[in-house]
Parts: structure tokens; C-alpha cells; sequence
């Protein structure tokens, strides 16, 4: 053994200095680390350019241009018969309502002495929304006895004269727009000054149902809103008992055999099956085959629960796998049947995990979007649906539903209301997460 | 007996490779070692023995600032290799590592080729010039572990699939191969079974020749089997330090002798 | 309606069970339940049971045979040559049973009567726009065959449901009284409801296989008729694909299979470096508190909509990537692109493969880690030379698990990447992938007697397989890894 290694012949080195080849191996390790870091904050500034490009985009659809000024609800255009007869007066369409706006504008802007220079009284009528008639006509139907009288209100102005208040609509893009021009923006400033225009809260985009194309500055979440409610209701009321009772079969009471291993097999597959795999199957059995209605909530709940149960099915075997076998040899001990054993002891003390499993599961619900597309629910709908169980099969669209069909219109006014959609959503999404976060520390047990 | 005595006196000879003087470790809030003062000598095994949880492992640790990977761990005093302070803010602890090599008590080998174990160190040191220099290095350390014989016609095969005193053996081929001046062995013998534990401290004393050894032992017969030297811990402190032969015939603390009469530990 | 009112009279009556059954298990011992073999409750169970079972089994098969009496019976009104052939069979059907239902709206709304309804002849009246204002559209005008198959269709129908309400209860009652007839104390009723509730959660557990089934039920059959309208050889190996809703489409499968593959290598390429360097840093560097901050920070990725990437995918990365990439470099002028939906859904894969990445690499036993030190290995070397090898097939795993997702993916491709179907190498390019191409089939106006709309399932099978074998393959890598080290 005289030809011992290399490093034995070598000559001694003192551990204090720093050779050449010590500083390249501590280079590589620099470097190595470095790429760590990048990553993470590549991947933490994408997420905060996403987050802050939405806001930026999104925060505005919380406010909206309104016009205030006064309105006479002249009796002689509303109720010609002079009856307040409901009927006679529905026979009034909105561009009577229309008119009678304008002619309020135009008087108020004489009244206030403001000048309309270069603008014509067409575009005139055009700064205000043309959702503003119908919205009034709604309001006088309802309460007649407003005839006659002079109302003061907050009229919405045209998504233009919105997006000029924004920033979104400048002189340059109003020069090459049929819908706005300088002229008119220039007025909107004389407005703001005399205190007509400003943006309050809107309100109305959390509570209005979708509006059309051309009328951006209605459009709001209303029919959303409740659309994702009632499905996430009815996905916790289908999903949390069956994916509980799975989830007890399989870790209490399956025996270890084949059928057994293929339904666990099953379960994790298809937690990794793409979503809209789960819309064509809620198009054809669903909506084709059991000929419920399209574009209803209880299909998209259906079709969203089975793509939800194999998630809640994990969590809720991971909380109940938690809960130490000795309370299960305690109560077996006493005497319980097994059944018992699992109703008194091991589910109680495994709600907590299971709880904070299905609201994520519910989060992630929540914010799909692909499936819902096949069953319809991006149609448009301006009704909203009836309360449940009724309501359960109008009708509806969901929260991200509607931020994909508000992206899919020209209008770039509703890349806003999308963004100010997300935000909405997000907000719900946080407030899950929190609640999920805060169950599990509450209740979070070291046995 | 003569032979003994000559070897004694070769060992006093040797000259001091580690200097440990008031060595202080901290655990987060816990004191696991108190004021310990320790020369390891040149090609001399030293042991370690001492009840658990009484500072033994821990002192080793800090020869080959094994302790930095554990964020809580707080080591002060002075431990001088060679008369170098390894703690110097100027050490790298990846060179101090080469020079004070380690075996731990589960054998770890990597799961890769045997030959590969053992050129892990050759190679990321860059020990060696060329495949044939490697190549030479692994067959040497692995006949210096006394392992060669064995794997000299499987030495594709992966290392995990060894039998576990092969693994061990392995793993000391791999620490040997990075030409340490010290090697610290952590319990080595811990988790194999009686015959390869005797291969092993037959390997042991062989490695004396080229290498100074420091061993963690649970055993008092294994300690006084292998080493020159013998260091007992207790509760965080050293109690005694001394020549093996006399630590075990003669020692001088009460608790160095409750503990090797088997009255505490 | 009044299947919902069935099922609370229902569950009315399995109440009064329990109350009935408890109260006789109690009078049967004069109240001393020490003699009783079981506490009182589970008699009540037991005799609610054995109401609710045997009427909601009831209850379903009626439910689910009826329709398919009321087919055949309409069947008749039609004439021999409809009925030879099953399509416009169906077809006619379809017609008959939305046509009375439009007759249930004009009753339910008031403006007919069932006399009126009974006296209603296509010969002189437009069924069809009457039908029109209570929002049944109908595709063409109805006839008389059609209209006398939907009055029969809605008397069926009615008397159905009558004699449905009175087969169910009748069950019901049958139910009640065998059930109490049952109670008496050696009875043993705790192990006769386990015996049902196990069989419930039984139940339970099998809804994922049945979801199985149904998945490969439902496009299995519906891609069956497109392989008869559409040759499979055409399909799978077809290089244009030109849907024409007007027929004579060219829908060629390779143009969609290697968009989505090229999107999805983009993906990988962005997802796997970053995310195994994330999961790297935060398994070997990251201090425990730093730690703490930037996990959950880089989950939030994992947790944000789909729809969410797709609105920036579009808004964002696309005209960035146009502006200071594609349109520089003379590669193309659209925001749409292989790049932009690519590096999105790599972005949010990166939290998806740090994650299982960090558990993989946190599962690769201390000792090595150790060794390596103890050997003088620098924190690199080991992570590449000890970690990584160990961690490899975990890791593997990983990444076939993100490419799954990836080929699945539906928002962001459908936002992001463009609709034009095409074999091109430019990733700047728009392309399109299969998950676009089952959302614009099945969107809107879809008919499923063409193989446009058929085309669909066809995809959704093929993505269907594509995944599962992806999945598959993960999971076993996954599971023979993680025993490895157990």
C-alpha cells in the first residue's frame, strides 16, 4: 500500500488560505445560489405585476360617472291618458324616457349657464347612458305616482365620458371615436367644474345584471354573484356528506383489497383530470342525457362537485388518517361498534381538518371557469334568477365566467368591468383562504 | 505486554494534530457542552465514551464544523488543527472538511454506483488528474477499507445495495478517499451486527497508521479494543481524559468509574 | 315541482318512522330499555329506513322508466318512415317533448286553458309562435303528427305523475308498517342501520368510479357517432383543420395536438427551472423564517383562478411579448401566441412543481445530506450531486404531473394562444390547442347530429387518455420513489 492516493502525497495546505480551485467551488455555490433567488423573485414579481395590473385596471369599475341633475317626469309624455294606469304607461318605450332625459340635460346646462359649444344636441344625448332611460322607466312604473313631479337624480353617463374620467379616453383616441369627441370631452370638464359629473361608489356594478355590448358602464355582477352563490352552496351541500362518507368508507372500514385500490387509484386520478374533461361530461349527462336546463346553477354545481369531490375526498382521509388509532382502541375498548367509534370520536375531532379541506376545495371551485363555459353558462342573462329551489334552474352565470365573456367583448371599457370582476372574486378567495388558514391554527392539535 | 508498552510510547510521542481548549456549545437555550479541553494526537485512535445525550457527538461535531448545518447550534472556545483555528472567519468549512473527514453511525452510502461513493470525494476536491489516477484512488480505498475483494467485479452496482458492514465499509472507503488528516467516526459500529462490527474495528486500527481516528462509542469493550486514548464524557462536561489502558483500570473521577463499572449511563 | 313535495311527504312520513318505531321499542319493554338490544333511537332509525328506502327506489325508477314509456307511446303518432330511423326519430322526439312543454308554459302562465290546449290544431293555428312567446323556439313550424304527440306526451305524462305519487306512498305506508312490525327487543336494529349507513358510505365511495364511467360513457358514445360521420384514419392523422358549420369540414387532429404539445414545452421549459430552483432555495438555503414567508407567498400563485392568468396572458404578457419580442425580431405581429399562453401556464405551474419538488427533495433522508458534508462537499454540490440523483424520479414524476396539467389547461390557451389552427415552428406565432378547439365546438348553438360539434368529444377522449396516461405514470413514479425511503 505504498501507492496511497493522491491527496496523501499531496503537500500540506494550510486551511486559512484560499486556493484557486477554493474559490471556483465557492463561485459555483455563489452562483448556484443565486439562481435560487432569481427564481423565487422572478416568480414573486410576475405574481406582483399580475396582481397589480389588475388592480390598476380593476379598481376603477368601483366607481362610475354620473350625471346629477334635476328631472321633471312631465304627465303629459309619461301618462298622456292622465290615469297612472300601469299598463297605459308601459305603452311609453324608453326613447320617450330617452327624450325627456335630454331635454333635463340641456336645461340643466342653461340653467347652470354652461356653454355646448361645438357639441350638437345628438351628442348631447350621447354623454349620458343609454341605459339611463330604461333604468328611469323601470323606476316610474313602479312608483306612478312620481308623474309630474321633479325628481332629482344621478343619471349614468356613457362609458366614454366614464373612461375619459379614468384616463382610459383621451382627446387622441376621441378624435378617431364616432362615439365621443373633443368637443364633448371638453364640456365633461365644464361638467365636472359645475358639479354634474363626478364617480361616486358604484354600487351597481356589485348589484346590476350584465348589460350589452354597447353599454359598458351598466354592466355589473349581480346575476354573477348569485349565480356563484347558489352553486357553491349546493357544491358544500353535495360535496362536504359525500366526500365525508368516502372518505370514512375508505380509511375505517374498506378491507384491503383490489376494488378498494382501484377507487383510491380512481380518486387521485381523477384530481389530476382536466376540468373541461368535466364540462363534457356535464353536457352530455347532464344537460343531453337527464335534460336539465343549460346555463342553470344546479348543473354547474353537478359538474363542479364531481371535479371538487376527489379534492375534498384527500383532505378529508388526510384530517381523519390524523386523528391517533389510540382514541379508536379507547372507544373500541368500552365497547362502541365501530360505526360509533367513528361518529362520536373520529369525526369531531377530524371536522376541523376537514372543514378547512372543503373550503379550499370550494375556493377552487369557485374560481373554475373552462367547465362552466360547455354548460352554457357564459350565455348572456340580464334576468336575475328566482330565489332557490326555483332559482336553482333559471338561468345564471358564474364569477369567472363572467370575467371571460366581459374579455371577449371589443368594448376595451370592459377589460375594466373584467379586472374590477376579478377583484371580486379574488376578495371571496381571500376571505375563504383566511378562514381556512385561521380553522386550521384554531384548531390545529399536536397529540 | 512488551508490545504494548512500546506502542505506548510511540504515542506519546505523536505530536497533537486538534487542540480543543474551553469549547462551549449551545443549543438554542441548552448547554450541551461545558469547557472542554481535548488533543487529539497523530495516528492515534482517540475515543469518546460517555452515556448519551452527554456531549460526546456533539464535540465531534464541532472538529469538522459539522455543527454549522444546524441553525440553532452556538460553538465557542478554540479548536486549533494544526495550529489553525478552524472556527477563523477565514476557514471555509467545505476545505476544513476534506482535511477532517467523517463516518456516521447509520451507514449513508449515495444512492449511486459503488465506484462512485467513493470518487465523490476525489472528484468534487478534483483530487485526481485523470480517469486512470481515479480509478487507482478507488481501488486503493476500497482495499484500504477492506472491501476491494468484495466489489471489484460489482463496482457499477449501486451502494444502497450492499449489506450494511459493506455499507459502513463503504462509507470509510468514501472518507478516506478524499485524503483526510482526520477521521471522525460517529458510533460507526452502531447499526451493524457483531461480524462486520469486528471488520470494522479491524479497519480501524489499520487506518491508525496513516490517520488520526476519533471514535464515538457507545461501547466501553470497544473503545478499550480500539483506542489509544480514551476521553469520558458526562452531562456536557469531560470528566476524564487519559490513556485507555488507564482510564479503564484506574480512573480517577468517581463518575468515570460508576459509569464503566455500569452504575450510571 | 312536485317530485320535490314527493320527497318531503317522504321524509315527512320516515320522521314519523322514527318517532313511531322509538316509541313501540319502548312500549314493547314498558320502558325499561335494559332489555332492549338496542337503545330506542336505532328502532326509530330502523323503521324510518325502512320507509325511505324502499319509496326513493321507488321514486327513481319511475322517474327514470317513465320517459322511455312516454318515447314509445309518442312514437306511434309518428309516421313509419320517421320511426325506421332512429336519428330523426330522436329528433322528432325532441320536438314533441319541447313542444309540451311550451303547452305546460301557456297553462302554467294562463294565457290557454286545457280545453283550450285540448282544442289546438296546427291547421289553424301557429303553434309555433304561440310557442315562440313563452320562450320555446322551435326549429321549424310544428306539425300535426308533432303536436298530437306532445297533447299525448302531456296526458302520459300528468297520469304518470299521479300514479307515481300513489305508488310511492303506497310503498311507503308498506314501509312503515313492516317496519314496526319488525320492533321487539331481541331485535337486533343497531346492526341492521350500520349495515345501511356502511352501505351508504359504500355508496359514497363509488361516486368517483361512477364519475369515471360517466366521463368515458359519455365521450366514448358521443365520439362513436363521430367515427361513423368522420373516418378516425382522417382524424387522427388529418394536417388541416377547417371546421365549416355548414358541412364539408376538414378537421384534421395533428394541428391541435402540436400546438398544444409546443405550448406545453414552453410551459415546461418555464415551469421546471423555476420551480425546482424555488423548491431547491427554500429546501437548502432558506433560513426556517424566511422560509415561512415565501412558501405560502409563492402558493398564492397556485391559488388564483385560471381565468385570472388568461385576463393577463392577454392584457399583459401578449403585447409585451409583440411589442419588444416578436415584432423587433420580424417573427409575427400578434399578441396571441405559443409564447404568451406557454409562459403563463409555466407561471402557474411554478408553485405546483415547488411544491411536490420540495416534499420530494425534504423526503431525501438527512444522512445524505451529511455524508456529503462530512465528505467536504459545498451546499451545490451536494444539492446536484447527492439530492438531485436521489430526488430524480420524484421529480420526474413532477414534471409529467405539470406537463398533464399543462396539455389540460383551458383558460389561459383560450385567452392566450389564439384560435388558428397550424404546423408552424414560430412560437410567436397564434396557435391553438384541443382545449380551445372543445370550448369553441361546444360553445354556443351546438348541434349533435354534425360531426362539428361531435369532433369535441372525440378531442376530449384523446385529452382524456393523454392525461390519464400522463397521471398514471406520475403516480407510480411517484409511489415507487416515496418507498424507496420508507
Amino acid at each position: 500500500m505504498t501507492d496511497f492516493i493522491a491527496g496523501a502525497a499531496a503537500p500540506k495546505t494550510s486551511i486559512l488560505g484560499v486556493s484557486a480551485k477554493m474559490r471556483r467551488r465557492n463561485a459555483a455555490e455563489t452562483r448556484f445560489k443565486a439562481y435560487g433567488i432569481f427564481a423565487i423573485t422572478l416568480s414573486l414579481s410576475v405574481l406582483a405585476l399580475m396582481l397589480w395590473t389588475i388592480f390598476s385596471d380593476g379598481l376603477s369599475a368601483f366607481r362610475q360617472a354620473k350625471m346629477t341633475f334635476p328631472i321633471t317626469l312631465t304627465a303629459e309624455v309619461l301618462d298622456p291618458k292622465g290615469n297612472l294606469n300601469r299598463d297605459e304607461m308601459a305603452k311609453i318605450t324608453t326613447v320617450g324616457y330617452g327624450k325627456l332625459l335630454a331635454q333635463a340635460f340641456e336645461a340643466e346646462l342653461k340653467a347652470k349657464g354652461i356653454s355646448t359649444e361645438g357639441v350638437s344636441a345628438k351628442e348631447l344625448g350621447a354623454l349620458l347612458s343609454k341605459d339611463a332611460p330604461g333604468v328611469l322607466r323601470a323606476e316610474v312604473l313602479a312608483n306612478p305616482s312620481m308623474v309630474g313631479t321633479t325628481q332629482n337624480r344621478s343619471i349614468l353617463a356613457s362609458g366614454r365620458v366614464d373612461g375619459y374620467l379614468k384616463g382610459r379616453v383621451t382627446r387622441e383616441t376621441a378624435e378617431r371615436d364616432n362615439q365621443i369627441s373633443p368637443a364633448m370631452l371638453d364640456l365633461a370638464d365644464r361638467l365636472v367644474a359645475a358639479g354634474i359629473l363626478s364617480a361616486p361608489f358604484n354600487t351597481r356594478f356589485l348589484t346590476s345584471p350584465d348589460a350589452s355590448d354597447q353599454r359598458p358602464e351598466a354592466a355589473g355582477l349581480g346575476v354573477a354573484m348569485i349565480g356563484s352563490a347558489y352553486m357553491m352552496i349546493l357544491v358544500a351541500l353535495i360535496c362536504v356528506p359525500i366526500g365525508v362518507a368516502a372518505s370514512i368508507y375508505l380509511e375505517e372500514f374498506a378491507p384491503k383489497n383490489r376494488i378498494t385500490d382501484i377507487i383510491e387509484v380512481n380518486i387521485s386520478n381523477l384530481a389530476a383530470v382536466p376540468s373541461i374533461v368535466f364540462g363534457i361530461l356535464g353536457l352530455a349527462v347532464f344537460i343531453n342525457f337527464a335534460e336539465l336546463p343549460q346555463s342553470s346553477p344546479i348543473v354547474g354545481a353537478l359538474v363542479l362537485s364531481l371535479m371538487t369531490l376527489p379534492t375534498i375526498i384527500i383532505a378529508t382521509r388526510a384530517a381523519i388518517r390524523a386523528v391517533p388509532p389510540s382514541i379508536r382502541d379507547a372507544a373500541l375498548g368500552i365497547g362502541a361498534s365501530k360505526m360509533q367509534t367513528v361518529v362520536h370520536h373520529v369525526l369531531p375531532l377530524a371536522m376541523p381538518g376537514i372543514l378547512t379541506g372543503a373550503i379550499l376545495g370550494l375556493a377552487t371551485a369557485l374560481g373554475e371557469t373552462a367547465p362552466l363555459l360547455l354548460i352554457g353558462m357564459v350565455a348572456f342573462v340580464d334576468n336575475y334568477p328566482a330565489p332557490p329551489m326555483e332559482g336553482m334552474f333559471d338561468p345564471a352565470t358564474a364569477l369567472p365566467v363572467q370575467v371571460y365573456s366581459w374579455v371577449t367583448r371589443s368594448d376595451p371599457a370592459f377589460v375594466e368591468r373584467s379586472s374590477g370582476a376579478i377583484i371580486v372574486l379574488l376578495g371571496f378567495l381571500f376571505v375563504m383562504n383566511v378562514t381556512a388558514i385561521i380553522l386550521r391554527r384554531k384548531f390545529e392539535r399536536r397529540w | 505486554m512488551k508490545d504494548q508498552q512500546i506502542e505506548e510510547r510511540a504515542v506519546t510521542a505523536h505530536t497533537p494534530r486538534i487542540t480543543a481548549r474551553k469549547v462551549n456549545v449551545h443549543y438554542g437555550t441548552s448547554h450541551a457542552l461545558k469547557d472542554v479541553d481535548v488533543d487529539i494526537l497523530a495516528n492515534t485512535v482517540t475515543a469518546f465514551i460517555g452515556p448519551s445525550g452527554c456531549g460526546k457527538s456533539t464535540f465531534l461535531r464541532c472538529l469538522n464544523r459539522m455543527n454549522d448545518t444546524v441553525a440553532s447550534a452556538k460553538v465557542t472556545g478554540e479548536i486549533l488543527l494544526d495550529g489553525e483555528n478552524i472556527y477563523d472567519p477565514r476557514v471555509d468549512p467545505v476545505r476544513l472538511r476534506a482535511k477532517v473527514g467523517m463516518v456516521f453511525q447509520k451507514p449513508n452510502p449515495f444512492p449511486k454506483s459503488i465506484y462512485d461513493n467513493v470518487a465523490y470525494g476525489p472528484k468534487i476536491h478534483g483530487l485526481t488528474r485523470n480517469k486512470a489516477e481515479l480509478d487507482e484512488v478507488v481501488e486503493s480505498c476500497l482495499r484500504k477499507a477492506a472491501l476491494w475483494n468484495e466489489v471489484k467485479d460489482r463496482l457499477d452496482a449501486p451502494g444502497t445495495g450492499l449489506s450494511g458492514g459493506q455499507q459502513q465499509r463503504l462509507c470509510i472507503a468514501r472518507a478516506v478517499a478524499t485524503a483526510p488528516e482526520v477521521l471522525l467516526m460517529d458510533e460507526p459500529c452502531s447499526a451493524l451486527d457483531p461480524i462486520a462490527t469486528a471488520q470494522v474495528e479491524e479497519l480501524i486500527d489499520e487506518l491508525r497508521s496513516q490517520f488520526s481516528v476519533v471514535i464515538v462509542t457507545h461501547s466501553m469493550q470497544q473503545a478499550a479494543r480500539v483506542s489509544q486514548k480514551t476521553a469520558f464524557f458526562h452531562l456536557g462536561n469531560l470528566v476524564e481524559f487519559g490513556k485507555t489502558e488507564d482510564l479503564f483500570t484506574n480512573p480517577k473521577d468517581p463518575r468515570t468509574e460508576s459509569y464503566i463499572t455500569g452504575r450510571i449511563g | 315541482m312536485s317530485v320535490l313535495l314527493l320527497l318531503a311527504i317522504i321524509l315527512a312520513l320516515s320522521g314519523l318512522a322514527f318517532i313511531l318505531g322509538r316509541a313501540r321499542s319502548i312500549s314493547k319493554v314498558s320502558g325499561n330499555i335494559r332489555d332492549l338490544h338496542s337503545l330506542p333511537g336505532y328502532y326509530g332509525w330502523h323503521t324510518a329506513l325502512t320507509v325511505l328506502f324502499p319509496s326513493i327506489v321507488v321514486l327513481v325508477l319511475w322517474l327514470v322508466i317513465q320517459p322511455m314509456v312516454l318515447s314509445n307511446g309518442a312514437a306511434k303518432f309518428f309516421p313509419e318512415a320517421t320511426r325506421a330511423d332512429s336519428v330523426a326519430l330522436t329528433l322528432a322526439l325532441d320536438d314533441a317533448r319541447r313542444v309540451s312543454r311550451g303547452l305546460d308554459a301557456m297553462i302554467a302562465n294562463g294565457s290557454k286553458s286545457e280545453a283550450e290546449i285540448a282544442a289546438l290544431d296546427t291547421a289553424t293555428t301557429d303553434v309555433r309562435a304561440l310557442l315562440a312567446e313563452v320562450n320555446v323556439a322551435l326549429g321549424s313550424d310544428v306539425s300535426a303528427e308533432s303536436l298530437d304527440a306532445a297533447k299525448y306526451m302531456r296526458a302520459a305524462s300528468h297520469s304518470g305523475g299521479f300514479w307515481m305519487a300513489l305508488a310511492v306512498m303506497a310503498v311507503a305506508g308498506v314501509g312503515l308498517i313492516f317496519g314496526l312490525s319488525q320492533v321487539h327487543p331481541e331485535f337486533r336494529a343497531r346492526n341492521r342501520v350500520e349495515k345501511a349507513v356502511l352501505g351508504l358510505l359504500i355508496l359514497a365511495s363509488s361516486i368517483a368510479i361512477l364519475t369515471t364511467v360517466g366521463i368515458v360513457w359519455s365521450m366514448l358514445s358521443e365520439s362513436i357517432s363521430f367515427f361513423k360521420m368522420y373516418p378516425a384514419g382522417e382524424f387522427f392523422f388529418g394536417l388541416t383543420w377547417s371546421p365549416n358549420f355548414s358541412g364539408g369540414s376538414t378537421l384534421g387532429f395533428l394541428p391541435l395536438l402540436w400546438g398544444t404539445l409546443y405550448i406545453t414545452f414552453v410551459a415546461i421549459i418555464v415551469a421546471v427551472p423555476l420551480g425546482l430552483f424555488t423548491a431547491i432555495y427554500l429546501a437548502e438555503y432558506a433560513s426556517p423564517k424566511l422560509r415561512s414567508w415565501i412558501k405560502p407567498l409563492i402558493e398564492i400563485i397556485a391559488g388564483i383562478p385560471t381565468v385570472v392568468f388568461g385576463l393577463f396572458a392577454l392584457v399583459t404578457v401578449g403585447p409585451i411579448l409583440r411589442d419588444y419580442f416578436a415584432q423587433p425580431l420580424g417573427l409575427g405581429t400578434s399578441g396571441s401566441s405559443v409564447m404568451t399562453a406557454g409562459i403563463v401556464i409555466g407561471i402557474l405551474n411554478i408553485p405546483f412543481i415547488s411544491s411536490l419538488a420540495d416534499d420530494i427533495i425534504n423526503s431525501v433522508p438527512q444522512s445524505l445530506r451529511d455524508g456529503s458534508f462530512g465528505l467536504g462537499a459545498t451546499r451545490s454540490e451536494t444539492v446536484r450531486q447527492v439530492i438531485l440523483p436521489a430526488a430524480l424520479p420524484g421529480i420526474v414524476g413532477a414534471v409529467l404531473l405539470a406537463t398533464s396539467r399543462a396539455i389540460g389547461e383551458t383558460m389561459i390557451v383560450t385567452m392566450g394562444a389564439g384560435a388558428a389552427a397550424k404546423l408552424s415552428l414560430n412560437p410567436f406565432e397564434a396557435m391553438t390547442t384541443m382545449t380551445v378547439k372543445i370550448v369553441g365546438q361546444l360553445t354556443g348553438d351546438t348541434d349533435f347530429a354534425s360531426p362539428e360539434t361531435l369532433v369535441a368529444f372525440a378531442l376530449g377522449i384523446t385529452l382524456f387518455v393523454l392525461t390519464l396516461g400522463l397521471n398514471i405514470l406520475a403516480l407510480y413514479i411517484v409511489r415507487k420513489y416515496r418507498e424507496q425511503y420508507e
